[in-house]
Order: C-alpha cells, then structure tokens, then sequence
C-alpha cells in the first residue's frame, strides 16, 4: 500500500472533494482489475488507488492522516474486488463458463472469430481449407504438334495466358493437369486443359502408328523402286519392292509417334496406291497388242463377297 | 445458482429494481427458471462489476452497454487466444513450438 494517498492519485494536498474524486475516476477506469484481464498488476493498482480514495474522501480520515496520526494504509472499508472465497468476473469470464457473455459476433465456442479462422489458411475446424477452384480449358492442337510435342501459348478467357507445353503423342480428348495455374486459393486450383488435336490432310494416326497413302506409277509399281516418302519429321527414302500393288502397305519402322517415356516409338506404314497417270499411247498398245496377257479378273473378290 | 430474493439478500449494493433493469437491457443473462430467474457464479460476478462500472466509476447508463460489449469481445479474443496457444502447446511439434517462441521474441 503506497503511503502516500495523494501522490497515488496524483493530487496536491489542498485538492478540493471533487479534484480528489475526479482524480480517482481516471484512474480507477484505467485499472479495474476486470477491464484489465492481460496486466496481472491492474488489481494491486486498483487497490491502491481505491485504498487512497478511501481515505481522502472521508473528510475526518483526511484530517487525522493530514496531522499524521494514521499512515496510508489504515482503510477501514473492505478493499474492492469479490467477497473472500467467491472470484472475480474476469476469473469467470476467462473460464470455460466464459462464453455465456460471448458478445454476439461469436456464435458459438467453436467459432475461432476472424483472426484466428484465417491463421494459417485454416478454418477453425481441421480438414476444410479455402481450395482454389479447377479451371478447365479447352486447347486446339496442330495434328504435327500433338505428334511430335510442343510448347503453345493458351489465352485465357479471364485474361492472362499459360504456356502449355504438350507432350509427345497427345490425342484429342486427352486432358492436361497444370498445379496451381487454376483459381486462387490456398492452394490454388489447378488448369485442367482439353487437348482438341486437329487432323492431317497426309496422315493419319492409329495408336502410336501414323499411317499414309502413298501413290506410285505402275512402272514403280510393277519394276521396284526407290521413293521419297514424307513423315512426321521429314521426308524419308523407301525402296518399293518389284511387283507391289494398289493396298500393299510397307512399314517404316520407328517413324510413327516418338517414344515417350517407356512406351516405344511407333511406326509409320505407307500404303500404295497405284496411279496410271496421264494417258500413255505407248502403254495402250503394248497392253492392245499383247497376246499373252495373263487371264485375270481383279472382281473375283467382289462376287465372292456378295 | 441463487434467485433474484437469495441475491439482493447476499450481494452488497445491488437493488432489486435495478437488477431487473439490467436484465431487460440483456447486460446480465440469468438462466430463466420456472419460478423466476436463477443466477449462475458468473451472472453474480458480473452483477458486482456492473455496479462497480456504474456507481464506484460513475459510468453512465449509455456508455455502461459499451463498455460491457468491448469487454466480452475482449474476453471472447483471450479465450480464443487461450485456445490457441493451448493447442500449439499439446499438439504442435517442439521444433514447431520453438519457432513460433522465437518469432514471438523477436
């Protein structure tokens, strides 16, 4: 207990009734021990203060202590706070009964509040986080592109764009997962993008093969010959056996899809398609002329089928 | 839990009037009984401190409900603060534990 009361209100010792309770007031508010729940020091203060206030407001207390027949201490009312064995509004209020003065913002005890539902991108409770949304996105590929593999630019509709690089022997319908480039979040979204592979006017792909047709002369047909034959990554030379015809198919071994990862490359096949080409007056005759012609009949396979 | 007679009886300075006052102004909750109110520790607690607030601090009856609203969010925050820390505490590895010590002393 301070010994002075008037220097713990902070007063001269000809303070006026209403300069000592004025005084008292001020700081009395600034130290109720129940407003001050975080400064373990408040209710020593509050004791004080009250404990001073008692003494200079009672005008024949102030006297005897003025004339120095008591000392600061010598209160004789109860010191503020709860009756013996009963506890304070700040012990209930902090205490799990607390919540039933929870003002009205907090719903219920498992409602964290504002601050505390935003740590660490957590709700208050565990398992729910503020996903970012799947953006889904549709891209058109080139036929070689999606072949071959490729980076292309995505404008995105909402503005911004990705760079979507497309692995090797992408097919349409196949979709493309992009971590994090979704909607924001915590974590964000991912962008799921739609590959749309275009067709080819010379190739067509059958699983990891490329197929093509390709047209030869009857002479190229009919004698052999070396050709250059296009495919996915440059044109190629290939020998066209003596004696080959509309519908035989000739492989290219490995110039199909590329390998990627532990699938193997695939192969390109080349169909022929024999072409008589310009009219030929010499070919004419030699076919007129002819007189061992071998007796052939190229529908006998139609007439089977019907 | 005591009745509104029993509290007018055992708590000093509280007036029955105005106690019945401050519940229909919702400063004090009691639990509402089939014969009448029934207050708990905490509605006592909280009856002495809002006579403290409004007769020893000489708040008046308008700035009485706002002082008593700042001071449940206050306590409302230390409960959760409370919460918190009580959770780092039992559940959050000591390695985690630490850093949150070490960033808090900084």
């Amino acid at each position: 207990m301070a010994d002075d009361p008037y220097g713990t209100l902070g007063i001269a010792r000809d303070a006026t009734d209403k300069q000592i309770r004025s005084a008292f007031l001020k700081l009395a508010k600034t130290s109720h021990p129940d407003l001050n729940p975080g400064d373990p020091k408040a209710e020593e203060r509050f004791k004080t203060i009250n404990a001073a206030h008692d003494l200079l407001s009672d005008p024949e207390r102030r006297a005897r202590f003025d004339r120095g027949e008591i000392d600061g201490d010598g209160h004789e009312r109860p010191p503020p706070g709860p009756p013996p064995g009963q506890r304070s509004y700040r012990e209930h209020a902090q205490g799990p009964g607390g919540h039933h003065y929870s003002s009205g913002f907090e719903g219920d005890e498992d409602d964290l509040g504002d601050i505390l539902s935003g740590m660490f991108g957590a709700r208050g409770r565990a398992g729910a986080r503020r996903e970012g949304p799947d953006r889904r996105y549709t891209l058109a590929v080139g036929f070689l592109d999606a072949v071959r593999g490729a980076t292309q630019r995505l404008v995105l509709p909402e503005g911004g764009s990705l760079d979507v690089r497309i692995p090797p022997g992408m097919q349409s319908g196949q979709i493309l997962r992009l971590r994090g480039k979704g909607g924001s979040g915590e974590p964000p979204g991912d962008a799921l993008i739609e590959v749309d592979v275009g067709s080819h006017p010379v190739f067509r792909r059958d699983g990891r093969d490329i197929h093509l047709d390709l047209p030869v002369s009857v002479a190229e047909a009919v004698l052999g010959a070396r050709v250059t034959v296009p495919t996915i990554d440059g044109p190629v030379t290939m020998t066209i056996p003596e004696g080959s015809d509309t519908g035989t198919r000739l492989r290219l071994r490995g110039k199909g899809v590329p390998a990627v990862g532990d699938q193997p490359a695939g192969d390109a096949y080349a169909t022929l398609r024999v072409m008589i080409g310009p009219k030929d007056a010499e070919l004419a005759r030699f076919l007129r002329d002819r007189t061992d012609a071998p007796a052939w009949n190229p529908r006998t396979a139609l007439e089977s089928a019907l | 839990m005591i009745s509104l007679d029993i509290l007018v009886v055992t708590v000093d300075g509280l007036d029955r009037g105005e106690v019945e006052h401050w519940i229909a102004q919702e400063w004090v909750r009691p639990h509402q009984g089939p014969e009448g109110w029934l207050f708990r520790d905490i509605d006592v607690a909280r009856l002495r401190l809002i006579r403290e607030l409004r007769y020893d601090l000489a708040l008046d009856e308008t700035a009485l409900p706002m002082v008593l609203h700042l001071l449940d969010q206050l306590y409302a925050t230390r409960r959760h603060l409370r919460r918190l820390t009580n959770a780092v505490d039992r559940h959050a590895p000591a390695e985690i534990r630490d850093a949150v010590v070490r960033a808090l002393g900084d």
